[in-house]
């Protein structure tokens, strides 16, 4: 309980009307006018297609996974289904499946749904991105490489009772709440032209979409949470640039905006803007990788751990992010359930980092390469103002500037000596976690080649374990042990910001990423300007 | 007439070629791919065995010169491929394009016709006045904008002050929308063309056959009509066809800022996506505009001044 409340208060900011609006009766009927800021476009609307999170942000109306994020429990939740048993070795579950989901032609979902979605994901000569999920369950590789035709973990017992086995003790929630696993009705998918004109089980029906500009749904009336949505309408409109957004924003033109740190200094300062800010800490972290196979001062853990210590990282939060970030405190984010809240920062101690370097062999220090790019909160304005920093304890680093989409190529095949990035860090901390274990290829995700025995037999246990909350306290020993280790330097959780008009109300701090609102939640009161 | 049009679409082809070529080779040098550009947000992950099959179902392993082969054939029929992104035919897709964009064209080049050659043309008649400094620091102060903070100001000029127009979107498409970011867009070749109204009409105002036709007494206003406005036109042509051509291509930013569903905000998506179809596509597009325009100029060149003959 002391937890939730500490993450209620750490994780989760809310300013303005939050708890006003809750007190609130729901007006039925308005339009809201949401922005998609990542890109200039929509992907696609077929959410098998896409694993983007700007296409998600639409996929969160339309369509429906087996679980969703329950953000004011801070966890997963059942969405599809009114109930699951799993069975004692944790690899069968049994889902009841909800008996009053309608897609929007009318009918109602069963259990062959799921399963055609699933088995649709792992369709071998699409490389559909989420395969990587479903592939939890037995029989789902099979189908994949093209030797069965059915996803043999996969059992109707009639047309809302679905058993699902696995082939390992996760919670399959997090691997069926995204957007890449949601459930679609056979029917529409062959009509073949699905990304024009998709049908889904969210609570907004599709209208209209305008490629580079906007989509427009209507309410579902047959939507299954009963008086939900609220909205007659819902528009979500691309602006992909911050000062246009902010524009249209003050003009009243759109209800909700994603704030930069520039803007966010600027809506705080102004008395009628900060009522309408939404924070959270997403669950990102933002850190420099440090490829420990690169250069032999790096294998040393004293010199990763002065690295930290040389960092002023609190300045740079507070001068160039314009405390747009919360200070990391490990790897894992403030809202997964192994963080360690007792977890205190490396301090700034250039005096330590020195005693350091000069213990591990290196008291004049060394040279290495970093690798970065433009971004204004985990690139080259970072990285400039940390190499001062380093010179003071005798380390030389060199900034190497690359286009943002190459970092993660860079980061599989090891190019680098250190790169700084923002790494997606939940909700699963043991597949985070797994990111460190050595026995993950650098293609999947241990960036760094992190090799620790310890860590491992740690990881190795969490797995095995059945009871989540014991897995989450094994997984808090190996969080805690990373963050010793210092694979990378541990800059900061992104603090997500969304600015909104007086007249919107049930947004959601979703820590999974902000834009992504469970939109029945939503709506707007008598004066939105909207039609 | 024919034998012009048929040399100039003869061009056309190994042009558009010659680009495709190019953006293979720029492509093929450039580092990442569209399956690392899937995580160009820094906020999805992608595993490797999908990026495997990924990579398999889109040809990416293939020899590049297999690929471009590829490319061309299909090309050749009219089938641009399937985007990367969208996993949709890239026709289809710059099929919802265009318009928007020949919509945003046209009207910023309207815009800057009937500003920036009635502007020169007025600086002209009285070189050295007050309305000839100011069209020219007008037009000095176009050509040095920038069209992203030009953009900005219009919107919190026209939208957030006067309230007078939305600041952003297509709206149903119709003018209210489309107003600022034309003139945004238009407010580069606006000045160009004011100057080169200029240089031009004051270039034919000195020519021997204006005042041989001021010597018989011809009044002031028809020397202008008959002579003036009509030569000065050749150049002022060229450069309105050239302007016009690369508007496409320039209205990238414009696209962006103003959330305008064109080929440009498409291509810029496309090549942060590394989305080769798609931006082979765009660029193929925004070519063939060009050539078709400039097609056109060359025609209108015959009409305009029977002595221009292209042989």
């Amino acid at each position: 309980m002391r937890k939730l409340a500490w993450l209620a208060v750490a994780a989760i900011a809310v300013i303005g009307a939050g708890a006003a609006n809750a007190q609130q009766t729901p007006r039925k009927g308005g339009t809201l006018r949401m922005t998609a800021p990542y890109a200039a476009s929509f992907g696609s609307l077929d959410p098998h297609v896409t694993p983007r999170a700007q296409d998600d942000i639409v996929g969160k109306a339309l369509q429906r996974s087996l679980y969703n994020w329950d953000t004011a429990a801070n966890k997963l939740t059942l969405e599809l289904a009114k109930s699951v048993t799993a069975s004692a070795d944790g690899l069968t579950y049994t889902y009841k499946l909800r008996d009053d989901a309608f897609f929007h032609n009318g009918r109602k979902m069963t259990a062959d749904d799921v399963i055609f979605s699933f088995t649709r994901i792992m369709d071998g000569s699409k490389g559909y991105p989420g395969a990587r999920y479903v592939r939890l369950i037995k029989g789902a590789v099979d189908v994949e490489k093209g030797t069965a035709k059915e996803i043999s973990g996969l059992k109707k017992i009639d047309d809302y009772t679905l058993e699902m086995t696995i082939t390992d003790r996760v919670d399959p929630g997090y691997y069926f709440f995204g957007g890449s696993t949601a459930i679609l009705p056979k029917e529409e998918v062959e009509k073949g032209n699905y990304a024009s004109n998709p049908v889904g089980l969210g609570p907004f029906k599709f209208k209209e979409h305008i490629p580079g500009s906007r989509v427009v749904m209507d309410r579902f009336d047959k939507f299954y949470k009963t008086g939900q949505p609220y909205l007659d309408k819902l528009e979500v409109l691309i602006m992909a640039e911050a000062a246009a957004r902010d524009v249209a924003f003050r003009n009243k033109e759109i209800d909700t905006s994603i704030l930069g740190p520039a803007q966010y200094v600027a809506y705080r300062a102004d008395p009628q803007l900060s009522k309408g800010i939404l924070e959270v800490a997403e669950m990102f972290t933002r850190s420099t990788h440090i490829n420990l196979n690169s250069i032999k001062p790096f294998q040393d853990k004293r010199v990763r751990q002065a690295i930290n210590y040389a960092i002023d990282s609190n300045l740079i939060i507070s001068r160039l992010v314009k405390d747009k970030a919360y200070r990391a405190t490990s790897w894992l984010p403030p809202s997964s359930a192994a963080f360690d809240k007792t977890m205190k920062p490396y301090p700034y101690d250039p005096e330590k980092a020195k005693k350091l370097l000069a213990e591990a062999g290196y008291p004049n220090g060394f040279e290495f390469e970093w690798t970065t790019s433009q971004n204004e909160s985990w690139g080259l304005p970072i990285v400039e103002a940390v190499i001062p920093m380093l010179a003071r304890v005798g380390i030389k680093a060199k900034p190497k500037l690359v286009e943002v989409t190459v970092l993660t190529e860079i980061l599989m095949k090891g190019d680098h000596q250190t790169l700084i990035a923002s790494s997606l860090t939940g909700p699963d901390s043991l597949a985070t976690l797994r990111c460190y274990y050595s026995r993950t290829p650098r293609t999947a995700c241990n960036y760094t080649g992190f090799n620790n025995a310890d860590f491992d037999k740690l990881l190795d246990d969490a797995a095995q374990e059945g009871d989540m909350a014991k897995r989450d306290e094994i997984l808090k020993k190996a969080n805690n042990l990373l963050y010793e280790e210092a694979p990378v330097w541990f800059f900061n959780y992104n603090k997500a910001v969304l600015a909104f008009q007086p007249w919107v109300h049930g947004l959601q701090p979703n820590p999974t990423e902000i834009t992504h609102q469970y939109p029945e939640n939503i709506w707007v009161d008598a004066s939105s300007p909207a039609k | 007439m024919l034998i012009v049009l048929g040399r100039r679409l003869a061009n056309v082809i190994p042009t558009l070629l010659a680009v495709v070529a190019l953006v293979f080779l720029l492509f093929s040098v450039l580092p990442g791919s569209f399956i690392s550009g899937m995580n160009e947000d820094g906020r999805s992950t992608i595993d490797p065995a999908v990026m495997e099959r990924m990579r398999k179902e889109m040809g990416l392993d293939d020899p590049l010169v297999e690929r471009f082969a590829k490319y061309v054939a299909a090309t050749a029929t009219g089938d641009l491929g399937t985007s990367f992104r969208t996993r949709e035919p890239v026709t289809k897709m710059l099929a919802v394009r265009i318009w928007p964009s020949l919509k945003l064209v046209l009207a910023a080049m309207t815009f800057a016709i009937l500003v920036g050659v009635t502007l020169g043309f007025l600086a002209a008649l009285k070189p050295g006045s007050l309305i000839d400094t100011a069209a020219m620091v007008g037009a000095i102060s176009g050509l040095s904008l920038s069209q992203f903070w030009f953009g900005l100001m219009l919107m919190y000029l026209f939208a957030l002050k006067l309230q007078w127009l939305p600041s952003f979107g297509y709206g149903d498409g119709g003018l209210r929308n489309l107003i600022l970011p034309a003139i945004a867009l238009g407010v580069g070749p606006m000045a160009l063309l004011a100057r080169t109204t200029r240089a031009a009409v004051l270039d034919v105002l000195n020519a021997d056959f204006v005042r041989t036709a001021r010597s018989k007494g011809m009044s002031e206003r028809r020397v202008v009509e008959w002579h003036v406005l009509r030569n000065a036109l050749v150049l002022v042509i060229t450069i309105v066809g050239l302007q016009f051509g690369s508007l496409m291509g320039q209205a990238v930013v414009v696209e962006k800022l103003f959330a305008w569903p064109g080929v440009g905000s498409l291509m810029v998506d496309s090549v942060f996506q590394r989305d080769m179809p798609t931006v082979q596509g765009c660029i193929l597009m925004i070519v063939l505009f060009f050539l078709v325009i400039n097609t056109l100029v060359d025609i209108a060149y015959v009409v305009i001044d029977p002595r221009i003959r292209y042989r």
